[in-house]
């Protein structure tokens, strides 16, 4: 009796003490990138160089953040990227939930071949060099246009996967409601306007964040489609240009040596790519805890088959 | 007032629907149609239409002169392919970095989702979930800088902490080597996604009769016992479909982003990948025939295995993806 007893209370004991110490394991290796990098862009790039800082900043300073800001190529590709972003948000969340109230309705005699259109892009893709040479014909080169229009990674007017995590949600809501519209006289474009949209916000709220996460760190459109207009740059693809020259010096430090140190303003290459990255991943990382129990939601939502 | 007898026709039974010919049912439903036609149209022009450069793959192209103007070759430009060693070892990289990354993606994403499924304070296991799902909002330019800067060998921490550990003598040159190349990317790939991963897994976990443990617990099973038999059997077809998605993507080599950014001179042999290979052909080399031939081959290829995926699972009776 007594042994059993033990055994039911050390097991428990010693497995959550293992698992506790495995999720901070996670939790240090998770965070620890993003903190040194903090810790980075807050001390004296001069200081850096030295070596030693880990979660912690030694020589406090604000001088990364001024390099940064006073750099107008910086400060313009911040507000190109913020234009993108919204811009592309609102148009594709608005576009997206009234294609997935069309494919919501069963009576719509195009439902399946209009899905199946939408479903086959996310496995099937023509390829760069022809998406290019599209991009080209529709004069579409170095716009500011092509970032909303191209369906590139996450980016694009109508994501498949957003479609579908819309559409089963409007089928979850009750049917009654929408029919009691019809009968009033309602046309299927108010309906969607006036009842559907209102009652889609949580849904909403989680493609919105996925498109909107998807254009932010969008770089490869920038890089192929308007890298030879300056004004169209965006904070991604500026920090992309700091990223290929530094790692190379990585995988050849005698290269690293030679790059260049400001010594008059104490800023280095690699504070100021620390003071970038920060700026361009604090305004998500600011949302995304608040929407965490709607994309959980619609996560889950997405994966339900039809 | 012609709304209100539209709207009579719409609730009627099915079977006076039926009788209804094909036409009115399209006039009837015009707004649902002026609804999603725009956005069809949209997706035929830009993801569909440029397949129309496909035919520069049986083409010598030649910039400067339309598509109709070229020298046609047939299948040449995808012998050319076959026969280039270069092109092997590029398919070579692009599977090994695949199969890597999706077993250990779906090894650490399960074992995790596990794992947190066992914390049964609530509030500690939404603050790990919350700090688990971060990298993945992070975009892989800013996730390969912090990955560069933890293996560099001037203080990066990979190196700091192995050589505390006296695991090694001096810091090693992990981004110069090609032989740690695939390991890199495939634990990149985890490092981003584990945490995002975990939210599909859980929900599926989550989902399973609770009654099921009671009658293991009866029968004496303990905490592993009940994970094996109980909750890895029950969240199989969310497996099995996320296997079959993953399939179709096998040969994206565990994504473009790392190899492009991570990749260098001296790990080329061991870093190129298909898209990789796309890209220095069309961009920079300029021979958009061979570029082109290699995306079809990319494309087609998965689509097969796609298909094939699914047709399986059918015949085990698992779950499908279409």
């Amino acid at each position: 009796m007594q042994t059993v007893r033990s055994k039911f209370k050390t097991e428990p004991f010693l497995f959550h003490t293992f698992n506790y110490l495995f999720m901070l394991f996670v939790v240090v290796v998770t965070l620890y990138p993003f903190l040194n990098t903090l810790a980075i862009s807050f001390n004296s790039g001069i200081d850096t160089t030295r070596g030693g800082i880990y979660v912690w900043p030694r020589e406090w300073t604000l001088k990364n953040y001024e390099a940064v800001f006073l750099s107008g190529r910086v400060f313009d590709a911040f507000w190109v990227s913020v234009a993108r972003t919204v811009i592309g948000t609102v148009v594709s969340v608005f576009l997206t939930a009234m294609l997935a109230y069309t494919i919501s309705r069963k009576e719509y005699i195009f439902r399946k071949p209009v899905t199946l259109i939408f479903v086959l892009t996310m496995y099937f893709s023509a390829g760069l060099i022809p998406s290019y040479f599209l991009i080209k014909d529709l004069n579409l080169l170095n716009t500011f246009l092509v970032y909303i229009l191209f369906p590139g990674a996450g980016a694009g007017l109508i994501s498949a996967f957003n479609m579908l995590v819309v559409r089963t949600y409007i089928r979850s809501l009750p049917e009654s409601l929408i029919e009691s519209a019809k009968i009033d006289g309602a046309s299927d474009f108010k309906v969607f306007m006036s009842i559907i949209l209102p009652l889609c916000t949580p849904v909403l709220a989680t493609i919105a964040l996925f498109t909107a996460v998807g254009q932010w760190n969008s770089w490869f459109d920038t890089f192929i489609f308007a890298s030879s207009r300056q004004e169209l740059s965006t904070l991604q693809y500026e920090l992309m240009k700091m990223l290929s020259s530094t790692v190379n010096s990585n995988a050849n430090p005698s290269l690293s040596s030679t790059a260049a140190k400001d010594t008059a303003t104490m800023i280095t290459p690699l504070s100021i790519r620390a003071a970038i990255t920060i700026v361009a991943s604090v305004p998500i990382l600011f949302v995304y805890p608040f929407l965490q129990r709607h994309f959980v939601a619609g996560l889950q939502l997405g994966s339900v088959k039809e | 007032m012609t709304q209100h007898t539209v709207h009579k026709v719409d609730l009627a039974p099915q079977s006076a629907r039926r009788t209804e010919s094909f036409w009115s049912r399209v006039i009837r439903q015009r707004q649902l149609i002026l609804m999603s036609f725009p956005m069809v149209l949209y997706v035929l022009l830009f993801a569909y239409g440029p397949i129309w450069g496909w035919l520069m793959a049986f083409q010598n192209y030649k910039p400067g002169f339309s598509i109709t103007d070229q020298t046609w070759v047939g299948f040449d430009q995808f012998r050319f392919l076959f026969m280039d060693e270069g092109f092997t070892r590029v398919l070579r990289n692009t599977i090994a970095m695949s199969f890597i990354s999706l077993i250990l993606g779906f090894v650490t994403a399960i074992g995790l989702a596990l794992l947190m499924n066992e914390i049964k304070k609530t509030g500690i296991k939404r603050l790990i979930q919350t700090i688990s799902y971060l990298p993945h909002f992070l975009s892989w330019v800013i996730v390969t800088g912090l990955v560069s800067m933890a293996l560099s060998t001037e203080g990066g921490i990979i190196n700091v902490v192995l050589m505390k550990l006296h695991l090694i003598d001096k810091p090693i040159l992990w981004l110069g080597e090609g032989k740690y190349f695939w390991g890199i990317v495939g634990l990149t790939n985890v490092w981003k996604e584990v945490g995002w991963n975990t939210i599909i897994y859980l929900a599926a976990i989550a989902s399973v009769d609770p009654s099921l443990y009671e009658a293991a617990e009866v029968d004496g099973a303990g905490r592993f016992r009940k994970i094996w038999n109980v909750t890895l059997p029950g969240i199989r077809p969310v497996i099995v479909i996320l296997l079959i998605m993953n399939v179709g993507w096998i040969l994206n080599g565990g994504g473009f982003d790392i190899q492009y950014f991570l990749g260098n001179g001296q790990v080329l042999d061991w870093s190129e990948t298909i898209d990789i290979f796309v890209l220095k052909y069309g961009l920079r080399i300029g021979n958009y025939s061979l570029g082109v031939a290699a995306g079809i081959f990319k494309t087609v290829v998965s689509i097969v295995l796609l298909y094939c995926a699914n047709t399986i699972a059918k015949r085990l009776g698992e779950e499908r993806l279409i």
